[in-house]
Protein backbone atom coordinates (compact mmCIF):
# COMPACT_ATOMS: atom_id res chain seq x y z
CA UNK A 1 0.00 0.00 0.00
CA UNK A 2 0.32 3.44 -0.75
CA UNK A 3 2.34 5.55 2.42
CA UNK A 4 0.58 9.09 2.19
CA UNK A 5 2.49 10.17 5.79
CA UNK A 6 5.13 8.63 7.61
CA UNK A 7 7.69 9.59 10.55
CA UNK A 8 10.97 7.84 10.87
CA UNK A 9 12.70 7.79 13.97
CA UNK A 10 11.32 10.79 15.46
CA UNK A 11 13.02 12.11 18.59
CA UNK A 12 12.09 15.19 20.79
CA UNK A 13 13.29 15.58 23.97
CA UNK A 14 12.27 18.39 26.53
CA UNK A 15 15.34 18.65 28.98
CA UNK A 16 15.54 15.58 30.58
CA UNK A 17 11.98 14.21 29.64
CA UNK A 18 11.71 12.22 26.38
CA UNK A 19 8.56 13.27 24.98
CA UNK A 20 9.32 11.37 21.32
CA UNK A 21 11.20 8.73 21.49
CA UNK A 22 12.42 6.99 17.92
CA UNK A 23 8.47 7.05 16.40
CA UNK A 24 8.02 5.77 13.20
CA UNK A 25 4.69 5.67 11.81
CA UNK A 26 2.62 5.33 8.65
CA UNK A 27 -0.45 6.41 7.10
CA UNK A 28 -1.36 4.50 4.28
CA UNK A 29 -4.00 5.12 1.49
CA UNK A 30 -7.38 4.70 2.54
CA UNK A 31 -7.08 3.90 5.88
CA UNK A 32 -7.42 5.63 9.17
CA UNK A 33 -4.75 4.72 11.62
CA UNK A 34 -5.58 6.11 15.30
CA UNK A 35 -3.23 7.24 18.18
CA UNK A 36 -3.92 6.42 21.39
CA UNK A 37 -2.03 6.27 24.61
CA UNK A 38 -2.54 7.01 28.13
CA UNK A 39 -2.18 11.00 29.08
CA UNK A 40 1.65 12.25 29.21
CA UNK A 41 2.03 9.75 26.59
CA UNK A 42 3.08 12.23 24.40
CA UNK A 43 0.69 12.32 21.76
CA UNK A 44 0.29 16.56 21.22
CA UNK A 45 4.34 16.74 20.65
CA UNK A 46 4.36 13.89 18.21
CA UNK A 47 1.26 15.65 16.19
CA UNK A 48 2.74 19.17 16.47
CA UNK A 49 5.83 17.50 14.99
CA UNK A 50 4.00 16.29 12.11
CA UNK A 51 1.88 19.11 11.51
CA UNK A 52 5.22 21.47 12.07
CA UNK A 53 4.76 23.36 14.75
CA UNK A 54 7.67 22.16 16.49
CA UNK A 55 10.62 20.46 15.21
CA UNK A 56 12.26 17.22 16.34
CA UNK A 57 15.67 16.58 17.56
CA UNK A 58 16.13 13.80 15.29
CA UNK A 59 14.21 11.79 12.31
CA UNK A 60 11.93 13.05 9.34
CA UNK A 61 8.41 13.46 8.60
CA UNK A 62 7.46 12.31 4.75
CA UNK A 63 4.25 13.87 2.91
CA UNK A 64 3.43 11.67 -0.05
CA UNK A 65 7.11 10.77 -0.30
CA UNK A 66 9.00 13.90 0.38
CA UNK A 67 10.71 15.15 3.11
CA UNK A 68 9.34 17.81 4.89
CA UNK A 69 10.82 17.80 8.43
CA UNK A 70 11.96 21.15 7.68
CA UNK A 71 9.09 23.06 6.29
CA UNK A 72 6.96 25.14 8.56
CA UNK A 73 3.30 24.58 9.03
CA UNK A 74 1.08 26.69 6.29
CA UNK A 75 4.09 24.98 4.02
CA UNK A 76 3.09 21.25 4.90
CA UNK A 77 -0.68 22.85 4.39
CA UNK A 78 -0.26 23.84 0.84
CA UNK A 79 1.95 20.04 0.68
CA UNK A 80 -1.71 18.49 1.42
CA UNK A 81 -1.99 17.57 5.29
CA UNK A 82 -5.17 19.11 6.61
CA UNK A 83 -5.30 19.11 10.35
CA UNK A 84 -7.94 19.77 13.12
CA UNK A 85 -7.46 20.84 16.75
CA UNK A 86 -8.22 19.47 19.72
CA UNK A 87 -9.14 22.87 20.95
CA UNK A 88 -11.39 24.66 18.14
CA UNK A 89 -9.25 27.11 16.20
CA UNK A 90 -12.04 29.56 14.36
CA UNK A 91 -12.42 32.64 13.47
CA UNK A 92 -15.21 33.13 15.80
CA UNK A 93 -16.56 36.62 14.59
CA UNK A 94 -16.68 35.41 11.35
CA UNK A 95 -19.86 33.56 10.23
CA UNK A 96 -19.33 29.73 9.33
CA UNK A 97 -19.23 29.88 5.61
CA UNK A 98 -16.14 32.77 5.95
CA UNK A 99 -14.47 29.81 8.23
CA UNK A 100 -14.02 27.78 5.25
CA UNK A 101 -13.59 30.30 2.68
CA UNK A 102 -10.49 30.67 4.62
CA UNK A 103 -9.40 27.43 3.90
CA UNK A 104 -10.69 27.80 0.00
CA UNK A 105 -8.44 30.44 -0.25
CA UNK A 106 -5.28 28.98 1.50
CA UNK A 107 -6.16 26.20 -0.68
CA UNK A 108 -6.30 28.28 -3.96
CA UNK A 109 -3.31 30.23 -2.93
CA UNK A 110 -5.28 33.62 -3.55
CA UNK A 111 -4.58 35.16 -0.12
CA UNK A 112 -3.24 38.19 -2.30
CA UNK A 113 -5.91 39.74 -3.65
CA UNK A 114 -7.54 43.08 -2.20
CA UNK A 115 -10.51 44.22 -4.15
CA UNK A 116 -13.39 41.79 -5.10
CA UNK A 117 -15.45 40.60 -1.94
CA UNK A 118 -14.51 37.01 -1.52
CA UNK A 119 -18.11 35.87 -1.09
CA UNK A 120 -18.61 36.92 -4.43
CA UNK A 121 -15.93 34.40 -6.24
CA UNK A 122 -18.00 31.50 -7.42
CA UNK A 123 -14.95 29.11 -7.77
CA UNK A 124 -14.12 29.72 -3.95
CA UNK A 125 -17.34 29.95 -2.85
CA UNK A 126 -18.71 27.18 -4.53
CA UNK A 127 -15.28 25.17 -3.22
CA UNK A 128 -16.28 26.06 0.92
CA UNK A 129 -20.21 25.22 0.10
CA UNK A 130 -19.68 21.42 -0.97
CA UNK A 131 -17.75 21.69 2.52
CA UNK A 132 -20.17 22.78 4.49
CA UNK A 133 -23.15 20.41 2.44
CA UNK A 134 -20.69 17.61 3.51
CA UNK A 135 -20.13 18.00 7.15
CA UNK A 136 -24.22 18.53 7.21
CA UNK A 137 -23.61 22.51 8.72
CA UNK A 138 -25.07 24.14 4.84
CA UNK A 139 -27.77 26.15 6.96
CA UNK A 140 -25.55 27.34 9.14
CA UNK A 141 -23.59 29.06 6.80
CA UNK A 142 -24.78 32.70 8.04
CA UNK A 143 -24.07 31.87 11.21
CA UNK A 144 -21.79 33.47 14.00
CA UNK A 145 -19.06 31.05 14.25
CA UNK A 146 -19.37 31.96 18.07
CA UNK A 147 -22.68 30.86 18.12
CA UNK A 148 -22.54 27.59 17.09
CA UNK A 149 -22.93 24.50 19.33
CA UNK A 150 -19.90 23.04 20.56
CA UNK A 151 -20.48 19.78 18.63
CA UNK A 152 -21.67 22.21 15.13
CA UNK A 153 -17.93 24.06 15.65
CA UNK A 154 -16.31 20.31 15.94
CA UNK A 155 -18.50 19.64 12.75
CA UNK A 156 -16.92 23.32 11.25
CA UNK A 157 -13.09 22.48 12.15
CA UNK A 158 -13.51 19.27 10.24
CA UNK A 159 -15.15 21.35 7.14
CA UNK A 160 -12.30 23.60 6.95
CA UNK A 161 -9.48 20.53 6.81
CA UNK A 162 -11.77 19.16 4.50
CA UNK A 163 -12.02 22.38 2.31
CA UNK A 164 -7.95 22.05 1.18
CA UNK A 165 -8.90 19.05 -0.43
CA UNK A 166 -5.84 17.38 1.40
CA UNK A 167 -3.71 14.68 0.89
CA UNK A 168 -3.51 13.48 4.27
CA UNK A 169 -5.79 14.62 7.54
CA UNK A 170 -4.34 15.07 10.73
CA UNK A 171 -6.97 15.09 13.48
CA UNK A 172 -6.54 15.88 17.06
CA UNK A 173 -9.49 14.60 19.18
CA UNK A 174 -12.01 15.24 16.64
CA UNK A 175 -14.35 13.86 19.38
CA UNK A 176 -12.88 16.11 22.11
CA UNK A 177 -16.32 16.83 24.59
CA UNK A 178 -18.75 15.65 22.25
CA UNK A 179 -20.33 12.85 24.40
CA UNK A 180 -21.64 9.29 23.19
CA UNK A 181 -24.18 10.91 21.35
CA UNK A 182 -22.48 13.39 19.52
CA UNK A 183 -19.11 10.93 18.73
CA UNK A 184 -21.67 8.67 17.29
CA UNK A 185 -22.50 10.98 14.54
CA UNK A 186 -18.87 11.75 13.77
CA UNK A 187 -18.44 8.33 13.06
CA UNK A 188 -19.76 7.91 9.65
CA UNK A 189 -18.30 11.52 8.50
CA UNK A 190 -15.15 9.95 9.24
CA UNK A 191 -15.12 6.05 7.47
CA UNK A 192 -16.64 8.30 4.82
CA UNK A 193 -13.87 10.56 4.69
CA UNK A 194 -11.21 8.00 4.51
CA UNK A 195 -11.32 7.38 1.26
CA UNK A 196 -10.92 10.78 0.28
CA UNK A 197 -7.55 10.94 1.80
CA UNK A 198 -6.42 8.82 4.98
CA UNK A 199 -6.84 9.90 8.43
CA UNK A 200 -4.26 9.90 11.20
CA UNK A 201 -6.34 9.87 14.09
CA UNK A 202 -5.83 11.08 17.66
CA UNK A 203 -8.56 10.24 19.99
CA UNK A 204 -9.38 9.81 23.67
CA UNK A 205 -12.59 8.23 22.21
CA UNK A 206 -12.12 4.72 22.63
CA UNK A 207 -15.71 3.18 21.05
CA UNK A 208 -14.83 5.61 18.22
CA UNK A 209 -11.27 3.92 18.06
CA UNK A 210 -12.27 0.86 17.73
CA UNK A 211 -15.57 1.29 15.90
CA UNK A 212 -13.11 3.37 13.14
CA UNK A 213 -9.79 2.68 12.76
CA UNK A 214 -8.38 0.32 10.43
CA UNK A 215 -4.98 -0.04 12.35
CA UNK A 216 -3.86 1.22 16.03
CA UNK A 217 -0.54 2.72 17.59
CA UNK A 218 -0.39 2.86 21.10
CA UNK A 219 2.06 5.34 22.22
CA UNK A 220 3.36 5.29 25.88
CA UNK A 221 6.11 7.37 27.36
CA UNK A 222 7.00 8.62 24.10
CA UNK A 223 7.30 5.39 22.50
CA UNK A 224 5.06 3.49 20.21
CA UNK A 225 4.50 -0.09 22.24
CA UNK A 226 2.58 -1.61 19.79
CA UNK A 227 1.01 -0.78 16.24
CA UNK A 228 -1.81 -3.19 14.53
CA UNK A 229 -5.66 -3.92 13.70
CA UNK A 230 -8.36 -3.47 16.49
CA UNK A 231 -8.27 -7.60 17.35
CA UNK A 232 -4.57 -7.35 17.69
CA UNK A 233 -4.04 -4.33 19.81
CA UNK A 234 -7.35 -5.14 21.97
CA UNK A 235 -5.18 -8.64 22.25
CA UNK A 236 -1.65 -7.19 23.25
CA UNK A 237 -0.98 -8.00 26.51
CA UNK A 238 2.01 -4.68 26.83
CA UNK A 239 -1.01 -2.72 25.59
CA UNK A 240 -3.54 -4.45 28.11
CA UNK A 241 -1.01 -4.15 30.83
CA UNK A 242 0.61 -0.20 29.54
CA UNK A 243 -2.74 0.97 28.90
CA UNK A 244 -5.94 -0.37 28.69
CA UNK A 245 -5.70 -2.34 32.14
CA UNK A 246 -7.47 -5.44 32.49
CA UNK A 247 -11.04 -4.18 32.19
CA UNK A 248 -10.70 -3.95 28.57
CA UNK B 1 -2.02 35.09 20.34
CA UNK B 2 -3.03 37.75 17.73
CA UNK B 3 -0.90 40.71 17.75
CA UNK B 4 -2.64 43.32 19.79
CA UNK B 5 -6.11 43.11 21.58
CA UNK B 6 -8.23 45.75 20.55
CA UNK B 7 -9.94 45.28 17.43
CA UNK B 8 -12.88 43.41 15.92
CA UNK B 9 -16.96 43.28 16.55
CA UNK B 10 -17.59 45.02 19.69
CA UNK B 11 -19.51 42.71 22.11
CA UNK B 12 -22.47 44.81 23.03
CA UNK B 13 -25.01 43.37 21.91
CA UNK B 14 -27.57 46.02 20.72
CA UNK B 15 -26.71 49.41 21.39
CA UNK B 16 -28.65 51.77 23.46
CA UNK B 17 -31.82 52.12 21.43
CA UNK B 18 -32.67 48.41 21.49
CA UNK B 19 -32.59 45.57 18.88
CA UNK B 20 -32.95 45.55 14.86
CA UNK B 21 -30.68 48.90 14.51
CA UNK B 22 -28.83 47.34 11.41
CA UNK B 23 -29.61 49.96 8.97
CA UNK B 24 -28.77 52.41 10.91
CA UNK B 25 -25.00 52.52 10.53
CA UNK B 26 -25.40 53.05 6.53
CA UNK B 27 -28.06 55.65 7.50
CA UNK B 28 -25.10 56.74 10.02
CA UNK B 29 -22.69 56.82 8.14
CA UNK B 30 -24.22 59.26 4.79
CA UNK B 31 -25.19 61.66 7.37
CA UNK B 32 -21.58 61.85 8.23
CA UNK B 33 -20.86 62.03 4.75
CA UNK B 34 -24.11 64.63 3.49
CA UNK B 35 -22.49 66.38 6.52
CA UNK B 36 -18.91 66.27 5.34
CA UNK B 37 -20.25 67.96 2.08
CA UNK B 38 -23.01 70.48 3.32
CA UNK B 39 -20.85 71.92 5.92
CA UNK B 40 -18.17 73.40 3.88
CA UNK B 41 -20.26 74.47 1.24
CA UNK B 42 -22.26 76.39 3.58
CA UNK B 43 -19.15 77.71 5.13
CA UNK B 44 -18.15 79.12 1.69
CA UNK B 45 -21.34 80.87 1.38
CA UNK B 46 -21.40 82.20 5.05
CA UNK B 47 -17.90 83.59 3.98
CA UNK B 48 -16.33 80.91 7.05
CA UNK B 49 -13.13 80.18 6.31
CA UNK B 50 -12.43 79.08 9.56
CA UNK B 51 -14.72 76.15 9.69
CA UNK B 52 -13.28 75.05 6.20
CA UNK B 53 -10.29 74.64 7.93
CA UNK B 54 -11.26 72.88 10.95
CA UNK B 55 -13.43 70.32 8.50
CA UNK B 56 -10.46 70.04 6.77
CA UNK B 57 -8.26 69.23 9.40
CA UNK B 58 -10.91 66.98 10.74
CA UNK B 59 -10.90 64.51 7.39
CA UNK B 60 -7.25 64.60 7.09
CA UNK B 61 -7.14 63.01 10.69
CA UNK B 62 -9.83 60.72 9.54
CA UNK B 63 -8.14 59.67 6.45
CA UNK B 64 -4.69 59.41 8.91
CA UNK B 65 -7.08 57.22 11.22
CA UNK B 66 -8.71 55.14 7.91
CA UNK B 67 -4.91 54.09 7.27
CA UNK B 68 -4.22 52.93 10.75
CA UNK B 69 -7.71 51.16 10.50
CA UNK B 70 -6.23 48.38 8.39
CA UNK B 71 -3.91 47.84 10.89
CA UNK B 72 -5.73 47.99 14.00
CA UNK B 73 -9.55 47.16 12.90
CA UNK B 74 -8.76 44.40 10.16
CA UNK B 75 -5.58 43.19 11.56
CA UNK B 76 -5.73 43.80 15.30
CA UNK B 77 -2.23 45.51 15.32
CA UNK B 78 -2.45 48.46 18.10
CA UNK B 79 0.55 50.54 16.67
CA UNK B 80 1.61 53.15 18.75
CA UNK B 81 3.92 54.81 16.36
CA UNK B 82 1.19 55.70 13.74
CA UNK B 83 2.84 58.84 13.85
CA UNK B 84 5.61 58.15 11.95
CA UNK B 85 4.38 57.53 8.95
CA UNK B 86 2.23 60.91 9.49
CA UNK B 87 5.07 62.60 9.92
CA UNK B 88 6.86 61.35 7.19
CA UNK B 89 4.77 62.15 4.81
CA UNK B 90 4.86 65.58 6.61
CA UNK B 91 8.40 65.84 5.94
CA UNK B 92 8.03 64.58 2.23
CA UNK B 93 6.43 67.54 2.11
CA UNK B 94 8.13 69.86 3.59
CA UNK B 95 11.69 68.80 2.35
CA UNK B 96 10.53 68.75 -1.83
CA UNK B 97 8.83 72.14 -0.89
CA UNK B 98 11.26 74.01 0.82
CA UNK B 99 14.05 72.95 -1.46
CA UNK B 100 12.33 73.71 -4.74
CA UNK B 101 11.11 77.45 -2.97
CA UNK B 102 14.20 77.85 -1.90
CA UNK B 103 15.32 77.35 -5.35
CA UNK B 104 18.52 75.06 -3.51
CA UNK B 105 19.12 71.33 -5.38
CA UNK B 106 17.78 68.53 -3.67
CA UNK B 107 20.22 66.46 -5.30
CA UNK B 108 21.99 67.00 -8.49
CA UNK B 109 23.23 63.60 -9.44
CA UNK B 110 22.11 61.94 -11.71
CA UNK B 111 19.67 64.52 -12.74
CA UNK B 112 19.05 67.76 -10.99
CA UNK B 113 16.36 67.88 -9.00
CA UNK B 114 15.28 71.13 -7.38
CA UNK B 115 12.18 69.60 -5.37
CA UNK B 116 9.13 69.93 -6.36
CA UNK B 117 5.74 72.81 -5.63
CA UNK B 118 3.24 69.55 -6.98
CA UNK B 119 0.97 67.86 -4.86
CA UNK B 120 0.49 65.04 -6.99
CA UNK B 121 4.32 64.15 -7.00
CA UNK B 122 4.74 65.17 -3.55
CA UNK B 123 1.78 62.19 -2.68
CA UNK B 124 3.18 59.94 -4.34
CA UNK B 125 7.04 60.64 -2.50
CA UNK B 126 4.82 60.50 0.67
CA UNK B 127 3.25 57.18 -0.17
CA UNK B 128 6.53 55.44 -1.22
CA UNK B 129 8.27 56.79 1.88
CA UNK B 130 6.06 55.84 4.29
CA UNK B 131 5.21 52.67 3.03
CA UNK B 132 8.84 51.61 2.55
CA UNK B 133 9.23 52.62 6.70
CA UNK B 134 6.48 50.83 7.29
CA UNK B 135 7.67 48.17 5.51
CA UNK B 136 10.85 48.10 7.18
CA UNK B 137 9.07 48.54 11.03
CA UNK B 138 7.08 45.96 10.55
CA UNK B 139 9.75 43.63 9.53
CA UNK B 140 11.23 44.14 12.66
CA UNK B 141 8.21 44.73 15.07
CA UNK B 142 5.57 42.26 13.65
CA UNK B 143 7.38 39.42 15.06
CA UNK B 144 6.41 40.74 18.63
CA UNK B 145 2.39 40.79 19.96
CA UNK B 146 0.36 42.14 22.47
CA UNK B 147 2.40 45.24 25.28
CA UNK B 148 5.72 44.50 23.44
CA UNK B 149 4.40 45.56 19.76
CA UNK B 150 2.69 48.52 21.18
CA UNK B 151 5.83 48.99 22.71
CA UNK B 152 8.18 49.20 20.19
CA UNK B 153 6.33 50.70 17.27
CA UNK B 154 6.59 53.50 20.55
CA UNK B 155 10.12 52.90 20.79
CA UNK B 156 10.33 53.79 16.76
CA UNK B 157 8.04 56.52 16.93
CA UNK B 158 10.47 58.10 20.00
CA UNK B 159 13.71 57.52 17.55
CA UNK B 160 11.84 59.41 14.66
CA UNK B 161 10.67 62.24 16.77
CA UNK B 162 14.27 62.59 18.11
CA UNK B 163 15.86 61.98 14.42
CA UNK B 164 13.52 65.33 13.27
CA UNK B 165 14.70 67.35 16.35
CA UNK B 166 18.02 67.46 15.52
CA UNK B 167 17.37 67.48 11.76
CA UNK B 168 18.96 71.05 11.30
CA UNK B 169 19.05 71.55 7.42
CA UNK B 170 15.34 70.78 7.71
CA UNK B 171 14.21 73.13 10.87
CA UNK B 172 14.99 70.70 13.71
CA UNK B 173 12.82 71.19 16.60
CA UNK B 174 11.79 74.84 14.91
CA UNK B 175 10.16 73.00 11.79
CA UNK B 176 10.14 74.03 8.53
CA UNK B 177 7.46 76.78 6.92
CA UNK B 178 5.99 76.57 3.23
CA UNK B 179 5.32 79.89 2.05
CA UNK B 180 2.57 78.99 -0.47
CA UNK B 181 0.60 75.64 -0.60
CA UNK B 182 1.83 73.40 -2.97
CA UNK B 183 -0.26 73.03 -6.51
CA UNK B 184 -2.82 70.48 -8.04
CA UNK B 185 -3.13 70.28 -11.53
CA UNK B 186 -6.20 72.10 -12.87
CA UNK B 187 -7.30 73.70 -8.95
CA UNK B 188 -6.72 76.74 -7.13
CA UNK B 189 -5.36 75.07 -3.86
CA UNK B 190 -5.14 78.61 -2.29
CA UNK B 191 -8.71 78.31 -2.29
CA UNK B 192 -9.44 76.56 0.94
CA UNK B 193 -12.83 74.79 -0.25
CA UNK B 194 -10.94 73.41 -3.41
CA UNK B 195 -8.00 72.09 -1.14
CA UNK B 196 -10.90 70.65 1.17
CA UNK B 197 -12.28 69.08 -2.02
CA UNK B 198 -8.75 67.19 -2.29
CA UNK B 199 -8.50 66.22 1.15
CA UNK B 200 -12.53 64.60 1.20
CA UNK B 201 -11.39 62.60 -2.04
CA UNK B 202 -8.15 61.41 -0.48
CA UNK B 203 -10.32 60.00 2.47
CA UNK B 204 -13.47 58.59 0.49
CA UNK B 205 -10.71 56.71 -1.50
CA UNK B 206 -9.24 55.58 1.74
CA UNK B 207 -12.76 54.39 2.61
CA UNK B 208 -13.48 52.66 -0.29
CA UNK B 209 -10.02 50.72 -0.17
CA UNK B 210 -10.70 49.62 3.50
CA UNK B 211 -14.68 48.73 2.21
CA UNK B 212 -13.00 46.36 -0.29
CA UNK B 213 -10.18 45.35 1.30
CA UNK B 214 -12.17 43.87 4.50
CA UNK B 215 -14.57 41.85 2.18
CA UNK B 216 -11.73 40.60 -0.13
CA UNK B 217 -9.75 37.21 0.57
CA UNK B 218 -7.22 39.44 1.87
CA UNK B 219 -9.12 41.18 4.22
CA UNK B 220 -11.12 37.90 5.36
CA UNK B 221 -7.71 36.26 5.95
CA UNK B 222 -6.50 39.45 7.60
CA UNK B 223 -9.20 39.37 10.44
CA UNK B 224 -8.87 35.85 10.62
CA UNK B 225 -4.82 35.95 11.53
CA UNK B 226 -6.27 38.32 14.10
CA UNK B 227 -9.04 35.73 15.50
CA UNK B 228 -7.24 32.53 15.26
CA UNK B 229 -3.79 32.82 13.84
CA UNK B 230 -3.18 28.76 14.45
CA UNK B 231 -5.70 28.01 11.81
CA UNK B 232 -4.61 30.45 9.21
CA UNK B 233 -1.25 29.05 8.99
CA UNK B 234 -2.76 25.71 8.84
CA UNK B 235 -5.05 26.13 5.53
CA UNK B 236 -1.39 27.53 4.46
CA UNK B 237 -0.76 31.09 4.99
CA UNK B 238 1.46 33.01 6.73
CA UNK B 239 -0.11 35.39 9.56
CA UNK B 240 3.02 37.62 9.34
CA UNK B 241 3.23 38.10 5.75
CA UNK B 242 -0.69 39.02 6.00
CA UNK B 243 0.06 41.50 8.60
CA UNK B 244 3.24 42.77 6.85
CA UNK B 245 1.38 44.29 4.18
CA UNK B 246 -1.74 45.29 6.06
CA UNK B 247 0.88 47.65 8.11
CA UNK B 248 2.18 48.61 4.65
CA UNK B 249 -0.57 49.65 2.76
CA UNK B 250 -1.97 51.39 6.75
CA UNK B 251 1.51 53.46 7.01
CA UNK B 252 1.26 54.46 3.25
CA UNK B 253 -2.31 55.76 3.61
CA UNK B 254 -1.42 57.59 6.85
CA UNK B 255 1.33 58.97 5.00
CA UNK B 256 -0.93 60.69 2.97
CA UNK B 257 -2.63 62.29 5.46
CA UNK B 258 0.39 63.51 6.46
CA UNK B 259 1.70 65.11 3.04
CA UNK B 260 -2.05 66.64 3.28
CA UNK B 261 -1.95 67.93 7.12
CA UNK B 262 1.51 69.58 6.11
CA UNK B 263 -0.14 71.49 2.87
CA UNK B 264 -3.14 72.84 5.46
CA UNK B 265 -0.84 74.50 7.96
CA UNK B 266 2.04 74.82 5.50
CA UNK B 267 4.28 73.95 8.21
CA UNK B 268 5.61 70.68 9.26
CA UNK B 269 7.21 69.82 12.65
CA UNK B 270 8.62 67.36 14.46
CA UNK B 271 5.21 67.15 16.68
CA UNK B 272 3.85 65.44 13.61
CA UNK B 273 6.27 62.42 14.82
CA UNK B 274 5.01 62.81 18.60
CA UNK B 275 4.17 59.99 20.17
CA UNK B 276 0.67 61.55 21.27
CA UNK B 277 -0.71 62.08 17.78
CA UNK B 278 -0.13 58.14 17.86
CA UNK B 279 -2.44 58.21 20.53
CA UNK B 280 -5.07 60.43 19.21
CA UNK B 281 -5.26 58.35 15.80
CA UNK B 282 -5.69 54.83 18.42
CA UNK B 283 -8.22 57.26 19.91
CA UNK B 284 -10.26 58.32 16.65
CA UNK B 285 -11.07 54.87 16.35
CA UNK B 286 -11.92 53.75 19.67
CA UNK B 287 -13.88 56.68 20.07
CA UNK B 288 -16.17 55.90 16.55
CA UNK B 289 -16.05 52.38 17.02
CA UNK B 290 -13.29 49.79 15.79
CA UNK B 291 -13.93 47.61 13.17
CA UNK B 292 -16.24 49.77 11.79
CA UNK B 293 -15.67 51.37 8.45
CA UNK B 294 -16.84 54.97 9.05
CA UNK B 295 -14.99 54.58 12.89
CA UNK B 296 -12.04 56.44 12.59
CA UNK B 297 -13.98 59.04 10.47
CA UNK B 298 -16.67 59.63 13.59
CA UNK B 299 -13.69 59.59 15.88
CA UNK B 300 -11.85 62.32 14.42
CA UNK B 301 -14.52 64.56 13.25
CA UNK B 302 -15.91 64.43 17.11
CA UNK B 303 -12.24 65.02 18.55
CA UNK B 304 -11.89 68.14 15.93
CA UNK B 305 -15.07 69.70 17.32
CA UNK B 306 -14.38 68.88 20.81
CA UNK B 307 -10.94 70.59 20.42
CA UNK B 308 -12.39 73.82 18.94
CA UNK B 309 -15.31 74.14 21.08
CA UNK B 310 -14.11 72.95 24.62
CA UNK B 311 -10.68 74.36 23.76
CA UNK B 312 -12.68 77.74 23.68
CA UNK B 313 -13.74 77.16 26.90
CA UNK B 314 -11.26 76.17 28.54
CA UNK B 315 -7.36 75.30 27.76
CA UNK B 316 -8.26 71.90 30.39
CA UNK B 317 -10.56 70.48 27.85
CA UNK B 318 -8.39 67.54 27.57
CA UNK B 319 -9.63 66.29 30.84
CA UNK B 320 -13.45 66.53 29.34
CA UNK B 321 -12.64 64.82 26.53
CA UNK B 322 -10.82 62.58 28.68
CA UNK B 323 -14.44 61.49 30.81
CA UNK B 324 -16.12 61.32 27.63
CA UNK B 325 -13.80 59.17 26.02
CA UNK B 326 -13.97 57.09 29.20
CA UNK B 327 -17.85 56.63 29.27
CA UNK B 328 -17.82 55.57 25.42
CA UNK B 329 -15.15 52.85 26.28
CA UNK B 330 -17.29 51.88 29.60
CA UNK B 331 -20.61 51.80 28.19
CA UNK B 332 -20.50 51.32 24.28
CA UNK B 333 -17.99 49.04 23.62
CA UNK B 334 -18.89 49.60 19.61
CA UNK B 335 -17.71 53.34 19.88
CA UNK B 336 -19.98 56.45 19.01
CA UNK B 337 -21.41 54.24 16.29
CA UNK B 338 -21.83 51.25 18.22
CA UNK B 339 -24.54 53.08 20.93
CA UNK B 340 -25.88 54.80 17.91
CA UNK B 341 -26.32 51.82 15.30
CA UNK B 342 -25.89 48.68 17.73
CA UNK B 343 -23.61 45.75 17.09
CA UNK B 344 -21.96 45.08 13.97
CA UNK B 345 -22.60 42.09 11.92
CA UNK B 346 -20.18 40.33 10.86
CA UNK B 347 -18.84 41.15 7.15
CA UNK B 348 -20.00 40.20 4.43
Amino acid sequence: MTEILSTRGLCKAFGALTATDDVSLTLRAGEIHALIGPNGAGKSTLIAQIGGALSPDRGQVFLDGEDVTALPVPARARKGLARTFQISQLAQQDTVLQNVLLAAIGAARQPWRFWRPALSDAALRGRAEAALTRVGLEDHAATVTAELSHGQRRLLEIAVALTLSPKAFLMDEPMAGLGAEGAARLVPLLRDLKAEAPILLVEHDMDAVFALADRISVLVSGRVIATGTADEIRRNAAVRAAYLGDAA
Amino acid sequence: MSTGQIGGQPPNPRGIFGPKKQGREALLNALVLLGLVIVPLWAVMADEPFTITLVTRAVIFALAAVGLNIALGLGGLVSLGHAVFFGIGGYAMGILAWHAQNYVPLFEWPVLFEGTKSMPVIWAVAVLASALAAFCIGLLSLRTSGVYFIMITLAFGQMFYYFAISWARYGGEDGMSIYVRNGFPGLNTLDPIQFYGLCLAALLLGLLLHARLRRAPFGLALNAARQAPERVRAVGLDPLRLRLLAFTLSGAITGLAGALFADLNRFVSPTMFSWQLSGEFIVFIILGGTARLFGPVVGAVLFVLMEHWLGALTEYWHIGFGALLLLIVLFGQGGVIGLIAGKARAHD
